[in-house]
């Protein structure tokens, strides 16, 4: 019979369960132009700026496409279409004939689900599996949630009289690129507004094939516009004077900026920024569930999404296995091609989030904490990073403070539950945040403290859009999901 | 033959939420297994299982022919393994041991009244040294779950421990009947038992309760068997039991086992199916993948 052995000798291995056979989603099932023009008035127009950009696919470094830099008269011309199609037509198409506008997009989004998870995948990095079960039903959901309020904005508002705002601008990231555009586009087009969107340089791709859509679905001309440029594109954006709100979901820095270009003027804003969420396990917790959620938290998109749970916080007498099942969780994903139906970490998005990310790992051990990474090769070409924790981190250090974007976590212990409310609300950041307890009193006490838009209790990263979603402090403000995510496209007269 | 000196309380074994270990077990399921994978897959998974036959009418001659099936799987497909063993009642036990000769396939007998249990223990020891006398090289028990639910889990434990000792050199498995434990949070206080009694399979079900084995309670499962190796470097086998009769559903079990325990439990001492038809849905695919048409029914032998 086997000695009792000391347990840190004791490893299990995975090898095997990271070697399985390859298993490609085909890229032939999705159609990508060799050049994307302007999306403007209904058409896809040459840019004036006769400028265009390549687009590449960060897991092989090769260009998939290229697409057109709007200049500002590119800007001014989709600006003034929409107002156009504001004044026109959309202002007075009745919200029956909205919605079923909204229903048709959404339908559509869904028939063409393989496509737009093929190329959101091969332009941003992200695993297969996402893709086709996160970010496209995701985004058809919010298309078809949004089309069920356009006639019903009078008892989302009882007693109120909601009037749309007018021209909608809204910039996006590139982290969730088809997602976000819907979370931009349903609610605006659900209330009566008409938008000028722009998707993020390195991820313009999925935004382009949903004008493709758009044009089919045979929404009226202008009321939709997906104008693709880089900052000069989307200062010129923010700047314009006849634009009526600013939806914007990007950094913390670049939203500093935009509410400085906007204040004084009469445009309305919601800011979805950057977060550093504190993830919480008591000793109580179901402590394997609470891995899986913490795995989630961080990993989940290579840790490149806002709300993720990038600050681990575990209670001092259950440190040691937490850490432990969160090794052994950590060797069996599978890092790697992008289009594989196994992959758990795709690539990173660009080479210079890559390049962000290896700056914080060097800082995080310059201030002592300890590395730990998966033991998994990782692809020769293109952008790829290791599955990350530090332990021995302390509150005051920089890898603890700082949104690193990554598949990065930090680890640290606490005591007590004031001691861990007090440090987990002790950041600039407030998006989001992970309880993991067995004792429901403990999540209502801590629910209601932490200063959080969004709190997870015993999961995380849940989306619905029946949810609103949004940011205290340097995170941002305005609510986006839900019939708040109504509020923020309306005036109440 | 417990290594560890101190017995926890089994009351504070952890807790299990319900919503994300459905979540996790799902999630397996998602894996796409191809090609050599699949085939490496396929064939372990026969070397896995636990051919069973427990019915009131089973015979000499119904034994002898699953014993045949035990060796023989498919002779038109050379190279295929056997099956781990031949799981029977012990009054089969002797048919079966003569049956399966020097084949290298184990006999697994259930045992201390089963598939209820609702016996005294003497009997129950009786019953398992017979068994073992009859030649029996592995014994199948199944827990009191009247006790269990009564909170006795001394009894529990010093039934098992009784067992154990009754069985010698035999294997010993024993069977939660989870079906009948139903929440998460008993599977999991009843494999920490069963596991400190000195268990040294635990096994989800008898096969005679529906639900039996399911994802999730046999990740339960694992992942008390993980926690056990942590605390004591006893390894400890698992047999999902009942219900699993698609080679699909067994690639998802198998892709479970790889990355909740990993490759050192991905052999038949470490892991077995129970199951009766599983065999020839993984013969079937097995021949698919060799000649890329399936193949009917009828061309499969049904024992």
């Amino acid at each position: 019979m086997a000695k009792a052995t000391k347990n840190n000798t004791i490893k299990l291995k995975f090898d095997s369960a990271r070697n399985l056979a390859p298993a490609p989603e085909s890229k032939s099932a999705a159609k990508i132009n060799e050049r994307y023009e302007l999306f403007i008035d209904g058409k896809f127009q040459k840019p004036l700026s006769k400028k265009y950009f390549a687009t590449i696919n960060p897991a092989t470094e090769e260009k998939l496409s290229e697409v057109a830099d709007a200049n500002t008269a590119d800007v001014n011309k989709a600006v003034e279409a929409a107002r156009n199609a504001y004044d026109k037509y959309w202002k007075k198409t009745s919200p029956k004939e909205r919605a079923k506008y909204i229903y048709r997009i959404a339908r559509m989004v869904q028939e063409r689900a393989r496509e737009l998870a093929i190329i959101e995948t091969l332009d941003g990095g992200k695993p297969i599996r996402e893709s086709r079960d996160f970010d496209v039903p995701t985004a058809a959901n919010h298309f078809f949630y949004y089309a069920g309020w356009a006639d019903k904005l009078e008892y989302a508002f009882p007693n109120r009289n909601a009037e749309p705002l007018g021209v909608a601008g809204q910039i996006i990231p590139w982290n969730f690129p088809l997602l976000m555009a819907a979370w931009k586009i349903a609610p605006a087009l659900a209330t009566g507004n008409t938008v000028v969107l722009k998707p993020a340089e390195g991820t313009p791709l999925t935004a382009l094939k949903l004008a493709e859509i758009i044009q089919e679905a045979d929404l009226p001309p202008g009321v939709v516009n997906i104008i693709t440029g880089a900052g000069e594109t989307g200062a010129a954006i923010v700047n314009h004077p006849d634009i009526n709100k600013i939806a914007f979901t990007g950094s913390t820095n670049v939203g500093k900026i935009i509410q400085k270009a906007i204040a004084g003027t009469n445009k309305k804003a919601t800011l979805e920024l950057g977060g550093k969420a504190a993830n919480i396990i008591f000793d109580d917790a179901p402590l394997d569930q609470a891995v899986e959620g913490v795995i989630n938290g961080i990993y989940f998109n290579q840790g490149h999404v806002c709300c993720a749970g990038s600050r681990l916080f575990v209670q001092e007498s259950v440190a040691k296995i937490v850490i432990q099942k969160l090794k052994d969780r950590m060797e069996s994903l599978i890092v790697g091609d992008p289009m594989d139906k196994n992959t758990d970490i795709g690539a990173i998005n660009s080479k210079e989030q890559l390049n962000i990310i290896h700056n914080y790992l060097a800082i995080g051990q310059k201030e002592g904490a300890a590395m730990y990474q998966s033991s998994c090769a990782i692809p020769k070409k293109g952008f790829f990073c290791r599955p990350t924790i530090f332990t021995d981190v302390a509150q005051s250090s920089r890898i603890a403070q700082e949104e690193i974007f990554g598949p990065v976590l930090t680890i640290q212990t606490f005591r007590t539950e004031d001691e861990v409310l007090e440090k987990a609300n002790n950041t600039p950041f407030g998006l989001s945040a992970g309880v993991w307890t067995d004792k429901g009193s403990k999540i209502f006490n801590m629910t209601t403290k932490l200063r959080a838009g969004v709190v997870w209790a015993n999961t995380y990263n849940k989306f619905d859009p029946t949810s609103p979603f949004g940011g205290y402090k340097e995170s941002g403000f305005g609510r986006e999901g839900g019939l708040h995510g109504l509020a923020a496209y309306i005036n109440l007269v | 033959m417990v290594v560890t000196k101190s017995i926890p309380d089994f009351s504070l074994s952890p807790h299990i939420d319900q919503v994300g270990v459905e979540e996790r077990a799902k999630r397996f399921t998602t894996r796409s297994i191809k090609n050599e994978t699949k085939i490496n897959g396929l064939k372990l998974a026969l070397n896995m299982i636990d051919l069973t036959t427990l019915e009131g009418k089973d015979t000499d001659g119904k034994v002898k022919q699953l014993c045949y099936k035990a060796q023989h799987l498919h002779d038109s497909y050379p190279g295929l393994p056997t099956v781990a063993a031949v799981c029977v009642y012990p009054s089969m036990v002797k048919i079966a041991k003569k049956a399966l000769g020097d084949s290298g396939v184990k006999v697994a007998s259930v045992s201390t009244a089963f598939p209820s249990g609702q016996a005294p223990r003497d009997v129950k020891i009786r019953d398992t040294k017979f068994a073992v006398s009859e030649g029996a090289d592995e014994i199948d028990m199944v827990i009191s779950r009247g006790k269990f639910h009564m909170g006795e889990y001394n009894f529990v434990y010093d039934e098992i421990a009784a067992v154990k000792e009754a069985c010698g050199d035999a294997r010993l498995k024993v069977i939660l009947e989870t079906g009948e434990l139903v929440t998460y949070d008993k599977v999991r206080r009843a494999s920490d038992i069963a596991m400190y009694a000195g268990a040294d399979f635990i096994k989800t079900s008898t096969g005679k309760i529906s639900p039996a084995a399911t994802m999730p309670v046999t990740l339960v499962m694992l992942e008390a068997i993980r926690d056990f190796y942590y605390k004591t470097g006893k390894k400890i086998a698992m047999k999902p039991a009942g219900g699993i009769s698609k080679a699909k559903l067994a690639l998802h079990y198998l892709v479970m086992l790889n990355e909740v325990l990993g490759e050192e439990w991905m052999n038949n001492e470490w892991f077995r199916f129970g199951a009766s038809s599983l065999a020839n849905d993984i013969l079937m695919q097995l021949m698919k993948q060799k000649t890329g048409v399936y193949q009917s029914a009828d061309y499969f032998s049904v024992d």
